[in-house]
């Protein structure tokens, strides 16, 4: 298409293209390509899955209620949201309710996954395009101490000796050659502005996330037995209950595990309040002192959710983070979600390397078609198996283009808090903690923070605030400490439930296939830690006849549509100014906010080599 | 045939000081790529061990995997590994070479981040004393929803004869099972279970079972 104009962005691939394969710190295989203008500002952005997964396919003829046990083989670090996306769509199939005991089991096991993955993702996987490594051995442990306590004064472990330990253990282990997880780190570049100290810092809490995370993974242990993949089970969980039971090997859950259970909830609860939120409002604070608001994209005009955690199991008007989607920017109106509409979820193909019989038109994911077709556009470069650019007028990626009533979305924390803040402006009473705690941290990276620091104080609104790269890390930040806070609930109704006598935790009456229609089909969704996660079955004869997931990184790393729409990675990439193109840190800081996961979106093998991200400026 | 759902979570106990641990890593759903998971399904259904072993089903977990590693006193690694070797070659790397040789070549999504785990658990200062990997040079990644092929599965035996023989002198007691391995006690899932896995496939007409060209050209293709 050259030039032209679409949602706002003015695509130009005329400058110098900039290949980015692979994309480094994900779940998956990922390129990037964009062009730059002469003053290496971003004009043109182009993201592929390079991948395909077959995953739907190998599920076709086998039996529903083993689903769950193939789709948390899809990825390694989301196995249990799919699992729990497809009990649902198998109980929403055949029409069966679970027990209070299990709903509640499930929403803690799935708040437990939000928490883990989300300060997973920000310290493993994300800190390191704020976080220079290399300076934070520069940094004054005495200063560092000082910092800490300014930002976060109840944190008990902020003493000069303290992060002076850390940064020896960092300079020994980076002396001995073995950067290991810091490799391919563009250490030193210009696009990093934090002082060492905050580097210090945030390396510190690295490690401590990793102590952590290890305790909270647990929780899954208890509920779903085997780890690291937890079991899951159509009609339930696969746990019984015995409050008062002696806690050996294969009984059931007794007091003492629940009581480990409260224990965790409530270090997550402290984890975030005191290192997880404050960390990420002070590099946000930094960092939009320095003008970096970019890589809002999408976010600023579209967003969509299927709305997720009832108070009240069963009822969506109880939703804690209600769904639905926005156009346009208009946060006063939210327009309603079915994911059973044939009109609203659609996939297309035009731009993807799989084939329709009319590809013109958008599929429903109940009637999908799983079909590749690797073929390349006319203005490839490169040969087949080995591409120097991709020709995005034409199929140029293993990830479908979903689109919700023709519109590209957004999806992930930042478009469930977007959602979240909007629902609660308009009076709804059971999300008005996503309101308070945006208006919070407005609060903090406009003033408290900056007085404390010695910087500007600004005036940005939620509005301005939100839509950005920052806005998409602070969201997720905030959603794990909302997560905690919930869970706490949800613990103390699971506990109140079972003592007034309420042991079930599973609803077999329809295990048997005999008790089954003949033909059926249902959708399970799931608020996963990357955004909308749908999955879709036919069921027939008793066997699965199409399965169909639609994961959030197909939303946000969509390649184009029939209309020439371009997908939320891509569009957040548009405009933003890169430092040195040899060096692509915007752009990866900018597609890590995402935590894109191309594992689910896409499948798999990567070629021989060294995980080294190439970098070619044609 | 499912079987009636299980009832009972399984529970593990703590971490003892000297713990043992086996780790299967890989994809079951991708043939060959499926063999470390398969060794410690075959593994555990074989023999019983000591209180302090622990063996994992670690899939595609990568970091996730981290505090097992650094529970390990002592650490088994079961895996498909590219050496370039003939399809079914068994490789047996030791400790130090362990996550050299896992970053050499990567074949798939988890040993990038396996090689960042043990990296990891390095700068944490919780490292296993020993590291013994038992690798397997595997025929057919490109299969999506197959099993191990032949040659990988008769190499299996042999790595499971070379695990055992390891755990032997590590001191985690290996002996034949004789009590029945229960559903609550298996690391790994009966819903993905080999044979199960393997007769439930459906035919090849319903469900396409290629990959993408471009990371398997085809032999010869100079493209």
């Amino acid at each position: 298409m050259g030039a032209y104009e679409t949602q706002g962005y003015n695509m130009d691939n005329t400058g110098r293209r900039i290949v980015v394969d692979p994309v480094t710190r994900i779940e998956g295989h990922m390129r990037c390509e964009v062009n730059v203008d002469s003053d290496n500002v971003i004009r043109n952005a182009v993201s592929t899955g390079t991948m395909w997964r077959g995953l739907e396919v190998i599920l076709k003829g086998r039996d529903p209620r083993d689903a769950w046990a193939f789709v948390e083989r899809i990825c390694g670090v989301c196995t249990g949201c799919h699992a729990l996306t497809s009990v649902r769509a198998v109980e929403d199939a055949l029409g069966i309710t679970i027990p209070k005991n299990a709903y509640l089991i499930r929403e803690i096991m799935a708040k437990t996954l939000q928490e883990h993955d989300h300060a997973v993702h920000f310290y493993h996987l994300h800190a390191l395009d704020w976080v220079d490594v290399v300076s934070a051995l520069k940094a004054d442990p005495k200063k560092t101490s000082e910092l800490q306590q300014t930002v976060s004064p109840s944190h008990p472990m902020s003493s000069p000796g303290y992060f002076r330990d850390i940064q020896n253990r960092l300079k020994k282990f980076v002396e001995s050659g073995q950067l290991g997880p810091f490799m391919n780190g563009y250490w030193g570049n210009k696009a990093y502005v934090l002082p060492p100290e905050a580097n210090l810092m945030a390396v510190t809490h690295y490690l401590e996330a990793l102590d952590l995370q290890k305790e909270w993974v647990k929780v899954h242990t208890i509920f779903g037995g085997k780890n690291p993949h937890p079991n899951y089970l159509v009609g339930g969980v696969p746990c019984a209950i015995n409050i008062d039971g002696n806690g050996a090997a294969g009984a059931p859950i007794n007091m003492e595990r629940l009581n480990f259970v409260e224990a965790r909830i409530r270090e997550m609860i402290e984890f975030n309040n005191n290192v997880y939120i404050p960390d990420v409002l002070a590099i946000g604070t930094i960092y939009k002192q320095a003008g970096w608001l970019y890589g809002g994209g999408l976010s600023a005009t579209n967003v969509f959710d299927y709305g997720t955690y009832e108070k009240v199991m069963g009822d969506h008007s109880t939703q804690q983070l209600p769904g639905g989607a926005i156009l346009n920017g208009n946060w006063d109106e939210i327009l309603p979600v079915d994911p059973r509409d044939p009109e609203q979820v659609q996939e297309f193909v035009n731009h993807s390397w799989y084939k329709y019989a009319d590809e013109s038109k958008g599929l429903h994911p109940w009637d999908g078609v799983t079909e590749p077709n690797y073929v390349l556009g006319p203005n490839t470069k490169g040969t087949r198996t080995n591409i120097e650019a991709l020709d995005e007028d034409a199929k140029y990626s293993w990830i479908k283009s979903p689109r919700w009533r023709g519109h590209a979305m957004e999806v992930g924390p930042l478009s469930r808090y977007i959602l979240g803040y909007a629902h609660a402006l308009k009076g709804n009473k059971y999300c008005q903690r996503v309101k308070e705690q945006v208006e919070s941290s407005a609060r903090i990276i406009n003033s408290d923070f900056p007085k404390a620091l010695g910087m500007p104080e600004t005036s940005y609104s939620a509005k301005q605030l939100l839509p950005t790269t920052i806005g998409r890390t602070l969201a997720r930040a905030l959603e794990a400490q909302y997560c905690a806070e919930m869970m706490l609930d949800d613990y103390k109704e699971l506990i109140a439930n079972i003592k007034a006598g309420d042991t079930a935790t599973a609803n077999v009456e329809k295990w048997d296939p005999a008790t089954w229609p003949k033909e059926a089909k249902g959708v399970g969704t799931v608020a996963a830690p990357r955004g909308a996660l749908g999955h879709w079955i036919r069921i027939k004869d008793g066997r699965i006849e199409n399965y169909q997931c639609v994961v959030p990184t197909t939303w946000n790393g969509s390649p184009r549509d029939t209309k020439g729409q371009i997908g939320a990675f891509e569009a957040s990439l548009m405009n933003t100014p890169m430092a040195n193109p040899e060096e692509p840190v915007e752009i990866l800081r900018t597609l890590h906010s995402f935590d894109p996961c191309l594992a689910c979106s896409t499948h798999v093998m990567s070629e021989d080599g060294q995980e080294l991200t190439t970098v070619k400026v044609r | 045939m499912n079987t009636t759902p299980s009832a009972t979570a399984c529970h593990q106990g703590g971490d003892s000081i000297e713990t043992i641990v086996v780790l299967g890593i890989g994809n079951v759903l991708w043939a060959d790529e499926g063999f470390g998971v398969r060794c410690v399904e075959a593994l555990q259904q074989r023999y019983e061990f000591a209180p302090h072993v622990q063996l994992i089903d670690g899939g595609t977990q990568g970091l996730y995997l981290i505090q097992h590693v650094q529970a390990a006193s002592k650490l088994l690694i079961f895996d498909a590994i590219d050496y370039g070797l003939a399809p079914g070659t068994l490789k047996r790397v030791e400790n130090d070479d362990v996550p050299r040789f896992m970053g050499a070549k990567k074949m798939s999504l988890h040993q990038t981040g396996f090689q960042e785990v043990l990296m990891l658990a390095l700068l944490t200062e919780q490292y296993p004393s020993q590291v013994l990997l038992v690798g397997c040079q595997p025929e057919e990644l490109e299969d999506y929803g197959g099993s191990l092929r032949p040659v990988v599965r008769a190499a299996m035996e042999h790595a499971l004869a070379q695990g055992v023989d390891a755990l032997a002198r590590w001191g985690a007691a290996p002996v034949q099972r004789s009590r029945p391995l229960t559903d609550c006690e298996s690391v790994t899932f009966s819903e993905l279970d080999l044979a199960r896995y393997e007769s439930q496939r459906p035919p090849e007409e319903l469900a396409c079972r290629v990959g993408d060209e471009r990371f398997f050209p085809p032999a010869g293709d100079g493209a």
